[in-house]
């Protein structure tokens, strides 16, 4: 295995490089981060750093950006070995970061998140209007349309990351860092984030792209280099390799990538919505007049782009956000009324996106997390008394059958790995055989095995006959799970499809609110 | 366990070994050997039947109080009321002990103590209220509730319950059947000590063995999974502040009905605001705040043997009453003794760090 | 007017603390030490403003203590600012008996009522408005040029950031922690000013617990004022008004007995939380340590 591509062959001249990381290292307590990671971004190109989830990717680039230090391994910027300690230290050797969760301030205006950080402009005062006239006419010399007077709050997620750019081309960054950039936005957002990127490269700026989506990167790099484990793979030109090659490489042998399912038997009604109404945290409405059913044994993928009334959809059906109208009926049992709700209880299988504020109770055992839903019933409660021997043996069964990894049932969620934290949800919400499953991105930031698991499962359960709502903005993985897909935009369903059946444009209009489409797929009999 | 996870488990440790520390510079300020001072202290605090006893008698309010914040802890919340709770408590208690009379004291301490908890808890429900319904932080209205609760007790105990003629504002005495019974002959140690340990125990309990507890310990620990369990989280919210403010009440019952036997005027020297550290301390673990609350009660009495035998100034005989912008009384005062060498730092809580992670 | 600036600097200082991300229930103790440092300061470095300076260092001092505290080592910051209090007490207490009284200090020399020139002419205004303490002026001047400070200049950008979402601001290249020890040790100072007027500015003498709560009041004032200086000395204004009202009641003695109108602030205080001031938005990370490597 040679961490050395084409480009950093013998002879190559060191300032053809801006950016050269030898030989990086980083651990976090046991967990091998970075091994020996050697990386050459040569000016002017696009370089995507390929791997799956918890390659060492976003580890990489934050030690280029100050905010871990390696252990080993040194960095060479513009040919000059540098020492990056601090944020402030990456800004001023113009490099700049966009990451995946971004870094504004909601109530500040674009043009003071723009100048955060940044020394006084006339006299002690920031002057925002000089401020907000340089960043109107930097916006338009690279086509990025943003309004810098409105609080970031008030910007759709697509606008907010290009506020992201701005920010780094306002510190004159030319070294630019984009941390999965596409993972919220939609198809079309996307392209128009590919031609900014392409015209970024154009005026001479450098952009690291990483990814784990190896279309998008055969379509906008020019160099790729794939992380496995924390350890280099390779190094190769996009024109010499191909989307087979770069997945092998990711994940280190062949890769399914349609997940093995049959054909749906689609029983009677789990889950059935009708004109459901509802608002956000901002008591803005999110939800407005949602309709659809999802049969037992059937997958119900909800596709769109985050933000569009997904996160409010499950919490209102788990219970956890009371809808402003409509009717929700689980296993054909209305659950408006809290005894309805308490009925439905075990029959409905949750699985969050945020596991940390949702799913587990961080700072609770293994065990009583295993409990939660059912603490106050026998078998674990005998009157107001817990019966702790029976949760505890009640936690060994489920990790056994679950496959937790865990020293103890005893110890404290927040010590397991993300995988691990994600199957004790999954071992209590599945355990009970539950009618309905609720599941918000399940496989978020966890590795191929892991995420493969969780999958596994949900299918599994739809073929027990589960009625299975399956929710993710990766079109991918709802398009390759799903039995059906309805697309979700501005709390609305924009229409409800088969996957084989609909062409990928339309889905991608319908995400972007552009078409609406009559025809309802019924359930596969 | 790692050594940062270990030192973070020395932390409240430190705390009160540093606090000692600065403890002695004003004293040493004050022209009196430090080392002398906590021997002192020690002695004053433990060493004899007498030193005990009173021990005992500061430790009473502390634990209670102590306990009622930890309660609130568990459920997320940060109780700073404890102090206007004690009140509402002991004016309450006094009430039951004035008006009625002819009961036996089998029913009669009862029903004070149910009443004092009741006065707690519907202290307590105001802010709990607040921060459910309107999303007030309850950190500052119990704060401001302790100073309505102050000056109501004073208004009472100068005015209305006063005794007639008393030289300073106090009560008649209780009805004798409402008074706590001495445990230690000859001292001033109540039956009060009995009953807040007996709570702690039950607590622990709760807190350790049953289906409540759990649920005020996911309400506290992650509200939005605890929902999604079933856990009714503002109803149980509540329901923990309710208990946590009913429990300072209780403190200050035994403070009036074991102790001082009448309504006195700013009857707490800051117990409330002491419980703070000593639940903070104590990690919210009832057996833990236990031993905390015996070494402030035992650090207060220590204070007070120190004050005499080393000749500290001694309380000062008249409350300062200033022109009319200051009128009104002291809020917190020193009144009963404490009063010099008390903010030496001892009982600074500053290092502790809350057993459960921030953020 | 008199009644309201302790409280409103000490409601600014809030204002600076909590826009940084630190909850400061110190203020009160930070008062005290205020009032006490500044009659000290007065009596024996010469008059009133080395009293108003010596209230501003010790304020700042304590300041620092808490910033150290809750900050650099992450403790709990309303145990921490409890903790303040409770030394705040205990130590001017002690050394008002110990220093203070055995030499006899009582009044000090304090500040004299000024007359702005012109202005306090003015019929009915002028003589309320315009003929206070010079700390009254300062206090009045202070409030706008700390929200230009705070809306208007780079440092003030940081606090604010600092205060709603740490990460970003640490990611922009802003040092989140010297930032707070700035929030904190800024509060500090205008809490101690606080106390200096109440001690140098009304009643020329220190006595023990004098601030009585209006650190906390102050508090109250931060939120009702939403986190904004002017706001934050408008809302003071309004609990000085009802200190006033229960001073006038107790003056002109109605009968009443003094405890009760002494609860008003507090009652209106509260009232105003719960009923008028509706769910507020605070600082997003205001009481919310932050350390780099634990996410």
């Amino acid at each position: 295995m040679t961490p050395r591509g084409p480009e950093t062959a013998p002879g190559a001249l060191p300032s053809v490089d801006i950016l050269r990381m030898e030989g990086i290292t980083k651990r976090f307590g046991p967990v091998l981060a970075n091994d020996r990671v050697t990386l050459a971004v040569r000016r002017g190109t696009v370089h995507a750093l390929l791997g799956e989830n918890g390659a060492g990717k976003t580890t990489l680039m934050n030690i280029l950006f100050g905010l871990h230090a390696p252990d080993e391994g040194r960095v060479l910027l513009r040919g000059r070995p540098v020492e990056i300690r601090s944020t402030r230290e990456a800004i001023r050797r113009r490099i700049g970061m966009i990451h995946q969760q971004f870094t504004l301030v909601p109530p500040l205006t674009v043009a003071e998140n723009i100048v955060l950080g940044l020394p006084p402009r006339r006299g002690v005062f920031l002057d925002l209007r000089r401020v907000e006239r340089e960043i109107e006419s930097l916006s338009r010399a690279y086509g990025l349309d943003v309004d810098p007077r409105l609080p970031v709050w008030a910007l759709p997620v697509g606008m907010q990351q290009r506020v992201e750019i701005l920010k780094a081309l306002y510190r004159r960054a030319d070294l630019l860092i984009l941390d999965e950039p596409t993972s919220v936005l939609t198809p079309a957002e996307s392209e128009a984030l590919f031609a900014i990127i392409r015209r970024l490269v154009a005026e001479g700026h450098s952009v690291v792209f990483i990814s784990h989506k190896l279309e998008e990167v055969m379509r906008i790099s020019d160099t790729i280099t794939v992380l496995r484990h924390g350890r280099v793979v390779d190094t190769v030109r996009t024109a010499d390799t191909t989307p087979a090659e770069l997945a092998r490489m990711m994940v280190g042998r062949d890769v399914v990538l349609r997940l093995f399912k049959g054909p749906p038997r689609a029983g009677g009604p789990a889950l059935e919505v009708d004109d459901l109404h509802a608002v956000g945290d901002r008591g803005l409405p999110a939800l407005r007049g949602v309709t659809f059913t999802v049969a037992r044994g059937e997958i119900l993928g909800i596709a769109g782009v985050d933000g569009n009334g997904q996160a409010e959809l499950a919490e209102v059906i788990a219970g956890l956000r009371r809808p402003t109208a409509g009717r929700i009926r689980i296993d054909g049992r209305d659950v408006a009324t809290p005894a309805g709700r308490r009925a439905v209880a075990d029959r409905l299988a949750y699985i969050p996106a945020d596991r940390g504020r949702f799913g587990v109770i961080l700072d609770f055992t293994i065990a009583e997390n295993l409990a939660l839903k059912a603490f106050h019933r026998p078998p674990f409660s005998r009157g107001p008394v817990l019966d702790r021997s029976r949760i505890i043996d009640h936690a060994r069964a489920l990790a056994e059958r679950f496959d937790i990894r865990m020293n103890s049932v005893l110890q404290p969620v927040r010590q397991l790995s993300g995988g691990n934290q994600q199957k004790v949800v999954l071992a209590r919400e599945m355990s009970g055989e539950p009618v309905l499953i609720v599941a918000v991105q399940p496989s978020r930031g966890l590795d191929v095995g892991a995420s493969e698991y969780v999958l596994r499962t949900i299918l599994e359960q739809r073929d027990r006959g589960a009625g299975v709502l399956y929710i993710s903005m990766e079109l991918d993985e709802v398009l390759g799970l799903s039995d059906r897909v309805a697309v979700l935009y501005g709390g609305e369903i924009m229409g409800i499809v088969r996957p084989g059946d609909a062409r990928l444009e339309d889905i991608s209009l319908m995400m972007a609110g552009s078409l609406r489409t009559a025809q309802t797929a019924a359930p596969a009999q | 366990m790692n050594g940062r996870a270990l030192a973070g488990r020395l932390l409240p440790v430190w705390a009160v070994l540093v606090a000692l520390l600065l403890g002695m510079v004003p004293v040493g300020l004050a022209g009196v050997n430090p080392a002398a001072a906590y021997e002192e202290i020690l002695r004053g605090a433990l060493a004899d039947v007498y030193g005990f006893a009173t021990t005992l008698v500061k430790t009473t309010p502390l634990l209670f109080a102590g306990l009622g914040i930890a309660v609130a802890l568990r459920a997320g919340l940060v109780n700073i009321g404890a102090e206007g709770q004690i009140y509402m408590g002991g004016l309450a208690a006094a009430v039951v002990g004035l008006s009625v009379h002819g009961l036996p004291s089998v029913v009669h301490v009862p029903l004070a103590l149910l009443a004092a908890g009741a006065a707690g808890g519907v202290w307590a429900l105001v802010p709990a209220l607040l921060k459910v319904g309107r999303g007030v932080s309850e950190v500052i209205t119990t704060l401001l509730m302790n100073y309505v609760a102050i000056y109501l007790v004073s208004f009472l105990a100068g005015g209305p319950l006063m005794e007639p003629g008393a030289p300073y504002p106090y009560s008649r005495p209780l009805d004798a059947a409402a008074q706590l019974p001495v445990i230690i002959p000859a001292t001033d140690a109540h039956a009060g000590i009995l009953l807040a340990l007996a709570l702690a125990g039950f607590l622990h309990l709760i807190f350790g063995y049953t289906a409540v507890g759990f649920r005020v310990r996911m309400a506290g620990a992650n509200p939005a999974a605890a929902a999604y369990a079933g856990v009714r989280v503002h109803a149980t919210l509540v329901a923990a502040m309710v208990a946590s403010g009913a429990l300072a009440g209780l403190g200050g019952a035994s403070e009036v009905m074991g102790l001082k036997h009448r309504l006195f005027d700013a009857f707490s020297p800051g117990y409330g605001y002491d419980a703070i550290i000593v639940a903070f301390l104590g990690a919210g673990q009832p057996l833990a705040v236990v031993a905390t609350a015996f070494f402030f009660g035992a650090l207060r009495s220590g204070a007070d043997t120190m004050q005499r035998s080393l000749g500290f100034p001694s309380r000062s005989s008249s409350r300062f009453r200033g022109s009319p912008c200051c009128s009104s009384p002291p809020a917190w005062p020193c009144r009963d003794g404490s009063s010099a060498g008390r903010g030496d730092g001892r009982r600074s809580p500053r290092r502790c760090r809350p057993p459960w992670p921030q953020g | 007017m008199r009644l309201s600036t302790p409280i409103a600097l000490a409601a600014m200082g809030g204002v600076f603390s909590e826009r940084s991300g630190v909850f400061n229930i110190g203020l009160e103790g930070m008062m005290l030490f205020g009032a006490l440092a500044a009659v000290m300061g007065s009596h024996y470095l010469g008059g009133p403003w080395m009293g108003l300076l010596g209230a501003m260092l010790v304020g700042g001092a304590i300041g620092l203590l808490l910033a150290y505290v809750s900050v650099g080592l992450g403790a709990n910051q309303i145990v921490s600012g409890v903790g303040i209090n409770l030394l705040a007490l205990g130590m001017t207490t002690f050394v008002a008996r110990m220093v203070l009284r055995p030499a006899g200090v009582e009044q000090v020399p304090a500040f004299q009522i000024v007359a702005v020139p012109y202005l306090a002419r003015v019929p009915l205004l002028g003589p309320v408005v315009f003929t206070q303490t010079p700390l009254v002026f300062i206090t009045l001047l202070l409030a706008p040029a700390l929200a230009l400070f705070l809306f208007t200049t780079p440092w003030g950008l940081a606090v604010r950031a600092t205060g709603e979402l740490p990460r970003a601001a640490d990611t922009a290249g802003i040092h989140v922690s010297l930032v707070r020890y700035f929030g904190v040790i800024a509060s500090g100072v205008l809490a101690g000013m606080g106390g200096a007027f109440l001690s140098l500015g009304q009643l020329n003498l220190f006595s023990e617990n004098m601030t009585a709560g209006r650190g906390f009041i102050a508090l109250a004032a931060v939120i009702f004022g939403k986190w904004h200086p002017l706001g934050a000395l408008g809302a003071s204004f309004l609990f000085g008004a009802a200190e006033a009202l229960q001073l006038f009641i107790q003056t002109y003695n109605l009968g009443i007995p003094y405890q009760l109108p002494t609860m008003l602030p507090y009652v209106l205080a509260l009232v105003v939380l719960g009923g008028f001031v509706g769910r507020s938005v605070a600082p997003a990370a205001a009481g919310v340590h932050y350390g780099r490597e634990d996410r």
